[in-house]
């Protein structure tokens, strides 16, 4: 593939051979709609270059399967959507636990329960607080087009194993299922010698390496999970993203992120032709999430709205950035419905007409 | 003087936390001779499971993971792919292996994988305090079957050897019991050519060891053994199910 | 000037090929494209229809729901879209396989017998590429070369004997 060139691919293709490119070579999985292209582009592509696609069981065999080839050192994923994802929490709290890096994909679609298999965001709760029981964070990146998806992939990768995480693509089943032209980046991909940590055979160079998360010391567990918190206030000092867009003199603010800030940014747009000075802040990393830019704008919004497929749950986040300054509404449509521009639009006339 | 018997070296000199008489540290010790005389540490990972041995992980001179409970043929399937020449064990328990983990067990067998589990199968949860397991004996009385297993209500127990021995992809199986010199004896034997399969790539080895847990069969560590010779045994014959280890199972 | 487009039909006429080859062909003229697929039981023998979104600024939602050119190529799809058609919009419709008219005055529908030309002209399959010739006609979402380059990109390398008769479908539908 002509890297140079611009090509037009499915979100869950792109997702696929991204991580290809970022030197992920060996991808367990299970199928389920509307993720199942990224397995399927895997089982194509990985045994033309030595690497392992291999269909699990369940999904609880494959993220314990990438627990194993992240334990060896080597650089693994696992895609999935909603319900799957709720099977592989077990596995993302032992990976958090134990240290170990990998990347995990959810192309979200609407539930609880089976629900259905249209576009959703409803799995934000579970993404940002609780993906597997326990304290512990993931990285959570959220694309909102297919290149910001390719682009995230690669930096997922290289964050997950700089601070030894486990990282989340947070995407939908339109980001999964649409095409839109991408470039791949031409980029070295940074090495990381495991060989200290990992369980790949101790060559009898050095004692032997345990990957392990069961700690009975109260004091000693304690202690680990306080300085992976540590290192997690490193992450959130260096890596928490979000896109201003017409912020600056903006008295309302709408938050939304993924599929959904892409409709928000055509409400906008309409907004600002009617004279409603509205802007938009997209947090492109969920976890950590751009609570400082969402404070900052509080000092001198009006009003802010977010914008999501769910229930609200974002909406949380948002409220504790504002924290009590100005009002926060939300609007959204779940179950796989998307929300039209026309409706943010309405919802931001209301607010800035003082009806909401 | 002439040393004649010694710890292996796979095996660390720490303590172990097994309950006096149990038979986890004999089956450690076999491990790791095997390990010792195939020349093979530096390149082996064991994976350690929920149970009695869930902090083997501490007693292995190899590189060692802890699984999730039942989780671990996943892991070592995961490791076996990523490092194809690396010698990967899981070390279980009948309850990780043969209920949470049955999924996994059944798969990684019916795949082939080229690893090996160590199945020890004492008929109880010997970790939380002696619950039915999945090998429970008709009528052996547990905490949670305190009248005894009753297989109207609880059904019957898994023989995972004669199971596993359907699916096309086990190269080996026997199973083996440590109640005595021969049989031991005979354990390292099989433990040996489990890993020697593995080894040379023929497909998934297990081997199943009938073992004791004096401590929650509430007996002396040898009226244990006796037990053991009376009840597992006629339940759960001994010997080899599949040996395939000359082709391999691979076309 | 950008384009809203759905295209819909039954699974396996091609009408997600034919928004492809329009995605594509908004892509060689460096516009903002997308394309998103109706997924899910009804891409089984069902109804399918695609989004397809050309574009000078980027695209916000890849969801068209009015669209300002609809392809139908059956029935079911005519009825459920048609009047959806943003007024002023443009709706080419396979009239083989669809009987009905609209009685729409603010819209403009061309009605082709896209799938009986088809099967006349030897070009058996390519009713999708008929009326993509018709809206192509109609519309100039792209220029010919553009529309050209796509159908090349989209065909894969083994098959590309059959870019000619994709071609010369696309360019019957113009004529039409």
């Amino acid at each position: 593939m002509d890297s140079k060139q611009k090509v037009l691919m499915k979100g869950n293709e792109a997702l696929a051979e991204a991580a290809i490119q970022a030197g992920c070579h060996h991808f367990f999985g299970y199928p389920i709609t509307p993720q199942t292209e990224v397995a399927a582009y895997m089982a194509k592509r990985l045994p033309k270059i030595g690497g392992t696609y291999l269909q699990a069981e369940s999904e609880v065999a494959a993220i314990n399967m990438v627990y194993g080839a992240a334990a060896a050192g080597v650089r693994a994923m696992t895609s999935s959507s909603s319900p799957g994802i709720s099977l592989k929490s077990e596995g993302i709290s032992y990976m958090a636990a134990s240290d170990l890096p990998c990347l995990i994909v959810n192309v979200q679609r609407g539930s609880p329960g089976l629900g259905g298999i249209q576009p959703s965001q409803a799995d934000y709760w579970q993404a940002t607080r609780a993906p597997g029981h326990g304290d512990l964070h993931i990285l959570v990146f959220a694309p909102a087009s297919i290149q910001e998806m390719v682009d995230m992939v690669f930096k997922a990768f290289e964050l997950a194993d700089t601070y030894r995480m486990p990282a989340m693509i947070f995407a939908d089943g339109m980001l999964g299922q649409m095409m839109e032209p991408v470039v791949f980046p031409e980029k070295e991909v940074k090495q990381f010698d495991k060989f200290s940590w990992a369980t790949c055979g101790h060559q009898g160079k050095r004692k032997h390496n345990i990957v392990n998360s069961l700690i009975l010391q109260p004091d000693e567990l304690e202690r680990l999970v306080v300085e992976r918190f540590k290192r997690y206030e490193v992450v959130k000092a260096n890596h928490t993203e979000c896109e201003e867009y017409l912020l600056d003199d903006a008295e309302y603010v709408i938050v939304a992120y993924g599929a959904t800030s892409r409709i928000a940014k055509s409400a906008i747009n309409a907004a600002r032709d009617k004279g409603i000075k509205v802007g938009l802040i997209r947090p492109k990393t969920l976890w950590p999430y751009p609570s400082g830019v969402v404070a900052k704008a509080a000092e001198h919004a009006k009003a802010f709205m977010s914008v999501e497929m769910s229930m609200g749950q974002m909406v949380d986040d948002v409220r504790l950035a504002v924290n009590g300054k100005v009002p926060v509404y939300f609007f959204g449509h779940t179950g796989g419905i998307v929300p039209t521009p026309f409706e943010v639009l309405e919802q931001i006339e209301k607010m800035a007409g003082g009806a909401l | 003087m002439a040393v004649v018997y010694e710890r292996p070296k796979a095996l660390l000199d720490v303590p172990t936390h097994y309950c006096p008489g149990c038979t986890h540290g004999i089956i450690h010790k076999l491990v790791a001779q095997v390990i010792d005389e195939l020349g093979i540490e530096g390149k082996t990972i064991g994976i350690a499971p929920v149970g009695c041995a869930v902090m083997a992980y501490d007693y292995f001179a190899c590189d060692m993971v802890e699984a999730a409970h039942g989780r671990a043929p996943a892991i070592a399937t995961g490791i076996k792919r990523s490092l194809p020449d690396s010698v990967v064990f899981t070390y279980q328990g009948d309850g990780d292996l043969a209920a949470i983990g049955t999924a996994e067990t059944v798969h990684s067998a019916t795949r082939g994988e080229n690893i090996t589990i160590i199945f020890v199968n004492n008929g109880i949860y010997g970790m939380t305090g002696g619950q039915m397991a999945p090998t429970t004996l008709p009528g052996m009385v547990t905490q949670t079957t305190p009248y005894g297993r009753d297989v109207s209500i609880a059904g019957f127990p898994v023989r995972v050897c004669e199971m596993l021995s359907t699916l096309s992809g086990v190269a080996y199986a026997e199973r083996v019991a440590v109640d005595a010199v021969p049989n031991i004896l005979k354990a390292k034997a099989a433990i040996k050519k489990a890993f020697t399969c593995q080894i040379e790539k023929k497909g998934f080895s297990i081997v199943e060891v009938l073992s004791t847990c004096p401590t929650n069969w509430g007996m002396t560590p040898v009226e244990a053994m006796q037990w053991l010779r009376d009840n597992m045994m006629p339940y759960y014959p001994l010997g080899v199910y599949v040996d395939k280890t000359e082709k391999g199972v691979r076309p | 000037m950008d384009n809203h487009v759905v295209l819909a039909g039954f699974g396996g006429q091609g009408v997600l090929f034919a928004g492809k080859i329009m995605a594509y062909a908004g892509l060689m003229e460096d516009k903002n494209v997308s394309w998103l697929p109706s997924y899910g039981p009804e891409m089984r023998g069902g109804t399918a229809n695609c989004s397809v979104c050309l574009s000078k600024d980027p695209i916000g939602s890849p969801l068209v729901l009015a669209p300002d050119l609809l392809i139908a190529m059956n029935l079911p799809s005519y009825e459920k879209f048609i009047d959806a058609v943003a007024p002023g919009g443009i709706a080419v419709v396979d009239s083989s396989l669809v009987d009905q008219r609209t009685s729409r005055t603010d819209i403009t529908c061309c009605y082709v017998p896209a799938t009986t030309l088809a099967d006349k002209k030897g070009l058996k399959g390519l009713a999708n590429m008929i009326l993509l010739g018709k809206a192509l006609e109609q519309t100039k979402f792209a220029s010919w070369d553009a529309v050209e380059q796509a159908v090349l990109k989209c065909i894969p390398p083994k098959k590309q004997h059959l870019a000619q008769p994709n071609l010369e479908a696309i360019k019957l539908g113009m004529s039409l």
